[in-house]
Order: C-alpha cells, then sequence, then structure tokens
C-alpha cells in the first residue's frame, strides 16, 4: 500500500510512534465515571454550563430522508436556537451528509457557525479508500470546514492497525485546511483497551478531535467511553504537547446528562478543555432540552416542549 | 458545585463551591444515656462528656461515660438478654435481624448524616459505602441464623453467650455492624463499646433496634473512652471479646485475657504495600492508589499506605499521582463533593503530624498538593513521600492518616519480599494486567486479604482479618461466624 | 344496604403481567373462574422466563437476597387473603417463613456449595455455582401455597427463571402469590404462573428445549412419558421434598463451574 506523505501540520516523526497503549480496566473506569457522574453542580452557575454546553453542540441531521429544505431549518434554529430569547448562543456547527454541505455552507456563512460534514462512507466506513478520500475533499469542496470520518473497523479488528493509520492520514491531507475529527465507533470495538488503543491511533495519525460515535447504533457515547478516550488525549498532550479536541455524540438527550460529561472533562483535562475549540457535543434532542433548562433558570418556571421548535 | 465563569476565549472558569447535604436530616438529643436492657438509663458513674464535630469541633451531644457499676449492669442485661434471644427459635432472630436491616436501609441518609458530622468523614462515603454496607451485613448475617449447621456440619453449633464487643472511630456504624450482626444472628447477646470521638451513631443504632422491637438486652451499647473498654474486658461475666481498633491496645486486651479461657478475635493496624507493575491498567491504578490511601483520610486498617512501584514506570505514575491529588477536595464532610474529610480529633492529628515531621527528618521527599484548610477543625493535606527507605518510621509505623510513601522494586520476587517484610499482615494490592502474576504474588503475600486490581472493597460474604500482627480471626462470610460459636461435635 | 363486591378475575402470571389464556379457556374452582393454559401459554412463559434469566441471574446475590424477601413482605401485608385460598393461616405463615429462610441463601451459596480445589499443579481453580436456566415447576396439589413456594424458591434464589404449573386442584392461591411476586420488585419473566391441567401442560414443558431443569415433585400421570420427553435436550430431572427447607432443595438447580488459571510470575 503506497504510503501517504506526513501532512503539513503533525509533528510526529514519520514513524507511527504511539504513546504507552497500556490497558484499561473496566470495572475501575466505570466506576470512576459513575463517581464523577455525582459531582453537583451550583445553581448559580447552570446557567453558564448550560450557555456552554449550546455553544458546544454540532447540531446534527443525517438521515438519508434529508432534503435542503431539511437543512435550511437546522440552521435557522443553529444561529438562533431559541426564536424567543436572542441572548442563546448560536451552536458550534451543524453536522450534516456532504451533498448537503453546499446547502448548509450558503445558510450560516458569516454566522461563525461550522459546517461539518461526515466523509468516508459514513457510517460503516465500507468503501474502498480512494473513494472515501475523494468524498472526504468533495465534502470541503462544497462548503464544510470540518469533516468528521469513520475509521475502518473491519480493518482495525481483523488486526490491521496500519492500514487504519494510513487512512487516517490520507483522509487529513485530502482535508486540508478543514480540522478532521475521527470517529472511532465505540460501541463496535467491544472493550476499552480497543477504545484506548483506537484513539491513540487516530491522534497520531493526525485527528484535530477524536469522536465516541455515528449515532448510528448503540450503545453510542458514554460517561466511560468518554472518560477512557479523554485519558488518551491527556498522556498524548502530557506526552508531546499536541491539543486534540473530544467529542461525544449519541445518547445525549438531557442537561444533565450533558453537564456530566463537562464534570468528566473538567476533572480529567482541566478547564482548559472547557471550551467548543475542545470538546462537542453530537447531538440533535439535546438542544431543546438544554433551551428548556435555560428558560426554567431564567424563569423558575418548568417548562414544555411544545414552546420550543422543531426543526 | 462548579462555580463558573465566562472566558474570553469561548471557554469556562470552572471552580467548585460547596453542595451541602442538609443536616436537618438527623437530629441529636442534648444527651444521650447508656442503652441497656432496652432501656436508656443515667450513668451511675454521674460522669458525661461531649462529642464534637471534628470539622467545625462544635459539639454535637454530651454522652455518657461508663463506670466499673455501668459496665457491671451492661453485662448483666446482656446475660438475661442472652437467656431471651437465645431462646428463640432461630427463623425468629433471623427476622428480628432482616428487620435491623430494613430499618438501617430506611433510615441511611439520617445515618450517613450522622456519622460524617460525628467522626469527619465525607457524605459521599458514608451514604455510599458505609450505610449500605452496614446494611447489608445485617441482611447478610440475618441469613445465616437459622442456617448454621450448614455452616458447620456435623459441629453443633451453640452461642457462647455475651459478646464483649469493642469498636474504633473510623467506620463507626460499620465496625458496630461488623460485630452485632454476626454476634446476634449466632445466638449471643451483645455489650458494645463505641469509640470514644464517635459514640452517637451506636446510639442511633439503639433506636433502631427499638424500632425493631429486639428484645431487651440483646443488644445494650455503654459509651466511654478506653477505661470503659479496660473495664469490659476485665469484667468476668463476659464469654468472649471481639475488638478492633490499635495493635497496641489489642495487645492489651490478649494480655488481659490470658489464661481466662474467653475466646477472643482481634482486628488490628495494618501498613499495607499497595504493588504497581508497569503492566498495570495505569490511570485506573492511579484511582486505586488515591482510594487506597486518602479514602476516609487514611483513617483505615488496611490502608494501602505504602507504595511499592514498580521502577520502570515511577516517573510516569508519580507524575499521573500528582496531578490526580490536585482534584482532591477538601473541605466539609457534609458538601458531596468533598473527597477528603476532617481528621478524626486532635490527638490523630498531632500524631499524623509528628510522623510526618518525622519523614521530613529522615530525608523523605514531601509532595502535598495546594490545599486550603479550613480555620476549625482537624484536617491535614493528601500527603505523598518520595525517597523513602524501607526503615524510615514512615514506612513501618501506621500513620493512619492521608499519607503515602513510596518506594520502588524492580521484579515481583523483590516487591513480594518488601510487601511482607513488616510485622503487619492486613491486605495487600496488586497491580497488574497478568492474571497469573496476581495469582502468583497472591500466594506469597503474607496478608488476609489482597486486592488484585482493585482497592478497599468490602462485602459481608467475604471474609475479612489479618496475619501476625493484624491480629486474628475473620470478619464476614462463612469464616466470620466461627468466632461466636462454640462447637459440641 | 349490602354492598356488591367487586371480584377479583384470576389469570395466568406470564412476564409480570396478566394475561388470560391464549386460548381463552377457564375452568371452575370453587366457584370461581381461572384461566385454563393451554400449549400456546406454556411457550409463552418459557419465552418470558428465557428473557428473563439474563437480568435476573446477572444481578448480585444480594439483590436477589433482598427482592426474595420483599416477596415475604408482600405476602405478609396479603395474609389473609392467602389464607382464605390455601390451607389457612399455619400455611401462610409457614410460607412467608419458608419465603424468608431462602432469600437468606443467595449470597451464601457460592460459599457453601463451591469453593477452591487443590489441584496438583500451578494452577489456581475453583468452582461456582450457577443457575441452570430456566425452570419448569409442577408444584404439589397440596399442600397449595406452601407447596408451590417450597419449589419455586430454591430455583429463583439460585438465579434460575421459573415456569410453575400450579396446583390443579387449588389454583388460587398460586395466582395470590403471583400478586405479591408481581409487586415485589422481581423482574417480570424471572417467575411466571399457569393454572390448568397438568396432563395437558406437564408435556409440553417436560419437551420443551428451552427449558433446562423439570422439578417433577407435583407431577402425577405417567411420569415415565415426561422422564423420556425431557431426554429430548438432556433437561435435568429434579424432585424434591413438597414442602421441603433445605439447601440440598437448591444444589440440583445450579450448574458447578469450575476455571483453571495458571500461577506463575
Amino acid at each position: 500500500m503506497e504510503q501517504a506523505t506526513t501532512p503539513a501540520r503533525t509533528v510526529e516523526p514519520f514513524e507511527p510512534r504511539l504513546t504507552r497503549i497500556g490497558a484499561v480496566d473496566a470495572v475501575a473506569l466505570e466506576a470512576r465515571a459513575a463517581d464523577l457522574a455525582k459531582r453537583s453542580i451550583k445553581r448559580g452557575s447552570k446557567l453558564e454550563a448550560l450557555d456552554l454546553i449550546v455553544r458546544m453542540i454540532d447540531l446534527t441531521t443525517l438521515e438519508g430522508a434529508d432534503t435542503p429544505g431539511k437543512v435550511a431549518a437546522l440552521c435557522a434554529k443553529a444561529m438562533r436556537p431559541d426564536p424567543v430569547d436572542t441572548s442563546v448562543p448560536s451552536v458550534a456547527a451543524v453536522c450534516i451528509y456532504p451533498t448537503l454541505a453546499g446547502e448548509a455552507r450558503r445558510r450560516v456563512d458569516g454566522s461563525g457557525v461550522h459546517v461539518a460534514s461526515v466523509a468516508t462512507a459514513f457510517p460503516s466506513g465500507q468503501s474502498p479508500i480512494a473513494i472515501k478520500v475523494a468524498e472526504a475533499r468533495a465534502a470541503v469542496e462544497l462548503g464544510a470546514d470540518e469533516v468528521d470520518m469513520v475509521i475502518d473497523r473491519g480493518a482495525f479488528l481483523s488486526g490491521r492497525h496500519a492500514e487504519v493509520f494510513d487512512q487516517i492520514v490520507k483522509v487529513r491531507e485530502a482535508c486540508g485546511p478543514a480540522h478532521l475529527k475521527v470517529i472511532l465507533e465505540t460501541g463496535e470495538l467491544g472493550t476499552y483497551d480497543a477504545v484506548r488503543r483506537a484513539s491513540l491511533l487516530a491522534m497520531a495519525a493526525g485527528a484535530d478531535f477524536i469522536k465516541t460515535s455515528t449515532g448510528k447504533i448503540s450503545p453510542a457515547a458514554t460517561l466511560p467511553v468518554t472518560l477512557c478516550m479523554l485519558e488518551a488525549i491527556r498522556d498524548v498532550h502530557v506526552e508531546t504537547g499536541r491539543v486534540v479536541g473530544m467529542k461525544p455524540a449519541g445518547g445525549i438527550r438531557h442537561s444533565k446528562q450533558a453537564i456530566q460529561y463537562l464534570c468528566v472533562l473538567h476533572e480529567t483535562l482541566g478547564r482548559d478543555w472547557l471550551t467548543p475549540q475542545r470538546f462537542r457535543f453530537g447531538a440533535s434532542s439535546l438542544l431543546n432540552d438544554v433551551l428548556m433548562q435555560i428558560r426554567t433558570q431564567k424563569t423558575g418556571v418548568y417548562e414544555s416542549p411544545d414552546r420550543f421548535t422543531v426543526d | 458545585m462548579a462555580e463558573l465563569e465566562p472566558r474570553t476565549d469561548g471557554g469556562l472558569e470552572w471552580t467548585y463551591a460547596p453542595a451541602p447535604e442538609s443536616r436537618a436530616i438527623v437530629s441529636f438529643e442534648e444527651r444521650y444515656g447508656l442503652y441497656i436492657g432496652g432501656e436508656t438509663i443515667e450513668p451511675r458513674s454521674g460522669e458525661w462528656f461531649t462529642s464534637i464535630s471534628p470539622a467545625s469541633e462544635e459539639p454535637l451531644a454530651e454522652v455518657a461515660q461508663a463506670g466499673p457499676e455501668d459496665v457491671d449492669a451492661a453485662v448483666g442485661a446482656a446475660r438475661s438478654g442472652f437467656a431471651a434471644w437465645s431462646e428463640l427459635r432461630p427463623a425468629e432472630r433471623a427476622k428480628y435481624l432482616f428487620r435491623i436491616a430494613r430499618i438501617i436501609q430506611e433510615r441511611s441518609r439520617e445515618l450517613a448524616v450522622a456519622e460524617s458530622l460525628d467522626g469527619g468523614k465525607p457524605i459521599k462515603e458514608s451514604r455510599d459505602v458505609d450505610l449500605p454496607l452496614a446494611a447489608a451485613h445485617f441482611f447478610y448475617h440475618a441469613g445465616w441464623a437459622d442456617k448454621l449447621e450448614y455452616a458447620f456440619p456435623n459441629r453443633r453449633p451453640q452461642p457462647l453467650g455475651v459478646a464483649a464487643q469493642i469498636i474504633p472511630w473510623n467506620f463507626p456504624l460499620l465496625m458496630l455492624a461488623w460485630k452485632v450482626a454476626p454476634a446476634l444472628a449466632c445466638g449471643n447477646s451483645v455489650v458494645l463499646k463505641p469509640a470514644e470521638t464517635t459514640p452517637l451513631t451506636a446510639l442511633l443504632f439503639a433506636d433502631v433496634c427499638r424500632q425493631a422491637e429486639l428484645p431487651a438486652g440483646a443488644v445494650n451499647i455503654i459509651t466511654g473512652d478506653g477505661s470503659t473498654g479496660a473495664e469490659l474486658v476485665r469484667h468476668a461475666g463476659i464469654d468472649k471479646v471481639a475488638f478492633t481498633g490499635s495493635t497496641e491496645v489489642g495487645k492489651a486486651i490478649q494480655r488481659e485475657l490470658a489464661g481466662r479461657g474467653v475466646p477472643h478475635t482481634l482486628e488490628l493496624g495494618g501498613k499495607a504495600a499497595n504493588i504497581v507493575f508497569e503492566d498495570c491498567a495505569l490511570d485506573q491504578a492511579i484511582e486505586g492508589i488515591v482510594n487506597g490511601i486518602y479514602f476516609n483520610q487514611g483513617h483505615v486498617c488496611c490502608a494501602g499506605s505504602r507504595l511499592l512501584v514498580q521502577e520502570s514506570i515511577l516517573e510516569p505514575l508519580l507524575g499521573k499521582l500528582r496531578n490526580r491529588l490536585s482534584t482532591l477536595r477538601l473541605g466539609d464532610p457534609l458538601d458531596k463533593n468533598t473527597d477528603i474529610g476532617a481528621i478524626n480529633s486532635r490527638a490523630q492529628l498531632d500524631r499524623i503530624t509528628e510522623l510526618v515531621a518525622s519523614g521530613e527528618a529522615e530525608g523523605a521527599e514531601l509532595y502535598q498538593p495546594a490545599c486550603e484548610l479550613p480555620e476549625r477543625g482537624f484536617w491535614f493535606p493528601p500527603t505523598v513521600f518520595t525517597n523513602v527507605a524501607q526503615s524510615f518510621r514512615i514506612a513501618q509505623e501506621e500513620i493512619f492518616g492521608p499519607v503515602l510513601s513510596v518506594m520502588t522494586f524492580r521484579t515481583p520476587a523483590e516487591a513480594v519480599d518488601k510487601a511482607n517484610n513488616t510485622a503487619y499482615g492486613l491486605s495487600a494490592g496488586v497491580w497488574t494486567e497478568k492474571g497469573s502474576r496476581i495469582l502468583w504474588m497472591a500466594d506469597r503475600l503474607r496478608a488476609g486479604v489482597v486486592w488484585a486490581n482493585t482497592f478497599n472493597r468490602f462485602d459481608p460474604a467475604s471474609p475479612f482479618g489479618g496475619y501476625k500482627e493484624s491480629g486474628f480471626g475473620r470478619e464476614g462470610g462463612r469464616h466470620g461466624l466461627e468466632a461466636y460459636l462454640r462447637f459440641e461435635g | 344496604m349490602s354492598r356488591l363486591p367487586v371480584k377479583k378475575t384470576y389469570k395466568l402470571f406470564i412476564g409480570g403481567a396478566f394475561p388470560r389464556s391464549e386460548s381463552g379457556r377457564t375452568f371452575v374452582v370453587d366457584g370461581q373462574n381461572v384461566a385454563l393454559a393451554s400449549r400456546k401459554d406454556a411457550r409463552d412463559a418459557v419465552r418470558a422466563a428465557r428473557g428473563a434469566f439474563a437480568r435476573w441471574s446477572g444481578a448480585t446475590a444480594y439483590n436477589r437476597g433482598q427482592v426474595l424477601y420483599r416477596l415475604a413482605e408482600m405476602m405478609e401485608a396479603r395474609a389473609a387473603d392467602l389464607a382464605a385460598v390455601s390451607g389457612g393461616r399455619d400455611e401462610v405463615e409457614r410460607s412467608i417463613d419458608r419465603v424468608v429462610w431462602y432469600a437468606g441463601w443467595a449470597d451464601k451459596l457460592a460459599q457453601a456449595l463451591g469453593g477452591a480445589n487443590a489441584v496438583a499443579g500451578p494452577y489456581f481453580n475453583f468452582t461456582i455455582p450457577e443457575p441452570t436456566g430456566v425452570v419448569a415447576t409442577l408444584a404439589p396439589d397440596e399442600p397449595p401455597l406452601e407447596g408451590l413456594v417450597s419449589r419455586i424458591l430454591p430455583a429463583l434464589v439460585s438465579g434460575n427463571a421459573v415456569v410453575a404449573v400450579a396446583s390443579e386442584s387449588s389454583p388460587l392461591a398460586a395466582i395470590e402469590l403471583a400478586e405479591a411476586a408481581a409487586t415485589s420488585d422481581m423482574p417480570g419473566g424471572a417467575l411466571n404462573i399457569l393454572t390448568g391441567r397438568k396432563a395437558e401442560l406437564a408435556p409440553i414443558l417436560a419437551g420443551h428445549a428451552d427449558v433446562n431443569a423439570i422439578d417433577l415433585t407435583g407431577a402425577n400421570g405417567d411420569v415415565a412419558e415426561l422422564e423420556r420427553l425431557a431426554a429430548g435436550n438432556v433437561k435435568r430431572i429434579v424432585r424434591g421434598m413438597p414442602a421441603g427447607e433445605s439447601l440440598w432443595e437448591i444444589e440440583p438447580l445450579v450448574e458447578m463451574k469450575t476455571v483453571w488459571h495458571p500461577v506463575g510470575v
């Protein structure tokens, strides 16, 4: 297989040198995540946390039935989530299929909302590499400034790790200036050991973000798997100085859960990572729950879903 | 709780602020008498002392100082109580214990808050560890009460009579459960003396016994200082002694009981080695190390107070450990976010301080994360010593505080030698992903409890107790019943 | 003014719910219409039991013990109702105490029935008891409550899921018991109770390939035929005391798993 050239952005030596892979004890990891989930957040600070969560959301629609009309509605919601309260900020990005990147770009251009397109035969990744690379390049040409790719799980699970690595390097190159998120599809990997190995591999190959899931299978994001990936990010950061972001996606529907993710993030990587530049939520229904909570924090009254737009 | 402020880069400042558990759920009496023969009575000694909160030094309640006459009354009540209790059908004894278990579950939050107030441990621990385990111990032992012939086939087990039980201040209600549940399940009656600095949950337990309609005299609780305990052990009317506490006092008890033919079990101190191999799951090992020595402020007999690290991973491990220490939150025990609570007493704080000073004097290198200590109360920050030699006092003596001593080893055999090089033998930890090595180490470690890839795990079904000067006898499991029985076969 | 009571409808207990027989049939006992279970109800019950087995056997032993203790709590609350449809107060009290007795075994079976084995070689070897899976129980006709309880508790406490055929002559006690089970936090499907004709239901359960053990304590009719049918998937065949209380009533319903691991540096 042809070796990819080292992309300009990465600073590691050409040979993929992974941070110590090691092992992950599942029982202890899950216990630690459960413990962190019990951290309490002060009522007075809840509003800031909810505001941050909105700013971290990649508002997502990834359906076969997506149309320009659907994407237009999504973008309107992304730019102005709460029709009534204009102090509610925009989300971080919209996340769509490549064919809709153009429409999304037209809609959000100038608003600060990014356009993240999936690519590489999302969600399965079961396509020849040339096509996956071409798709990534096309997504960027069509208007995406972020690309969410999937790793080749077939290659990973059959032990062809170098091939997984090479694919990421090639896609990274094809993305050019766009920033690359690498989806591990943790729900298919079977063990936290595998999640850690895939995380380290993706980071060595040049990922700007590592992401848990496509959201198309269950389990999607969980607190323990997020903790596992954040620990891998920490190890890479300590060893090489590289900053890699993290994105849990799928299954995060309630503000309370999102706040738990922020607690795990804070406890593992510290406050420098509490920013949309380094952490995103891949979500759709989460946004409305956060908006409801924001309004409740401001008015003191429990909200009804009827009073928030469905997009 | 987190206090959040926006940053200019779109991120957030994040610090925690108090998240207090409400203390309104528990109300202490102004004064607690002795619980003897199912009644609360004034001490014949006429003496009282105050139990304070070690986090704030505020007084919580007055409790009785039981004198020799009070001890005598308690043993007498336990004698009649034994007659009534042992006469019941075992299935009926079981049902009383199930009731107690249920009531503890129902009053869990109240008891957890009381425990944290009186003893200083974080509510997170009393709520999530002490209370569930206490209820579980009663539940577990209730099930044995009418099945003893299965635990000891062909031996015709019988109760001993009046069990004198003396418990420490580090897990007051849980230690009460560890003692009272098996004693009652085996048909004995009990005279229990809780620790001087933590009598209150035992006195609330007396109320649980009342709610359960426990027959009078089955459980008797006498509060007091060390002299009360000594008086109890000296009493001619007791049939069994169970003690958990320091090795020093354990030896004194053993000397006192010499020649008297009174069966006794001792659960004493420890200086456990927590052994970390290079192939461990490192982040989880860090959690285990931290839990091993900072859980309950290190006031744990089986605490992993000596960290033996394989030399090849010393630096990365220490880096992660220091980083993790900086996230530990020390403060109000009733704050749900607190990891490290108050030191139990002025006396214990002085002891810890003295030993830590000796560590520095002997040449060890001290690390403590930046830690704001509250003004009132007894506090000690989490501490790590590196550059420690086996001979240093901090590596030999039980500190019973949040102080970890780090030493290195090169091979498994060397780790075993260093781990066993102590008069204690209560527990040990082994961290490696290699199964055969876990079992090889467990085979060779002279400790009553070996935790592999975990630490500080307790269960009523799992026998707990020490080798060597950490004591003898086991608590929990079928093995733990033996201490409370005599055998006709 | 006299008041017309609202009479209870006695249905089957399958998957935590109370369905009628899919056949629509009933039979009359003490002036009461009782669901007459069919082969398809038996099939559904086995499916429900298999579905619940993972969760029930996967719970901690402590949790199982607590759930079964709560079953006793619920039975105690219904003691009068249970007495009215069984042998009376004495039988009910014995039955409740029987449930408490067995509940207390949940977290002790591993110690009592298993242990480490001293093999000749550098291996750690241990044996642990595990539930066999789905147990079909033919409950004794008498005593209608105590007999049922004495047979199903050994199966449940060790983590098995149960399909029980109630006493044919006095089935009402079984459904009262089912109501207590339904409020005991037991996962739906861990216990299933069929009322009807043993002669009709027993062969179905004896021959069912997804049933792991059959308890023939309350079997009547052609028992040899039931044993022949059971051989179809090598079922464990169990018989016990109709109103017994012993660890050895539990033991036939568990499998012993032995694990080896080398001991080496």
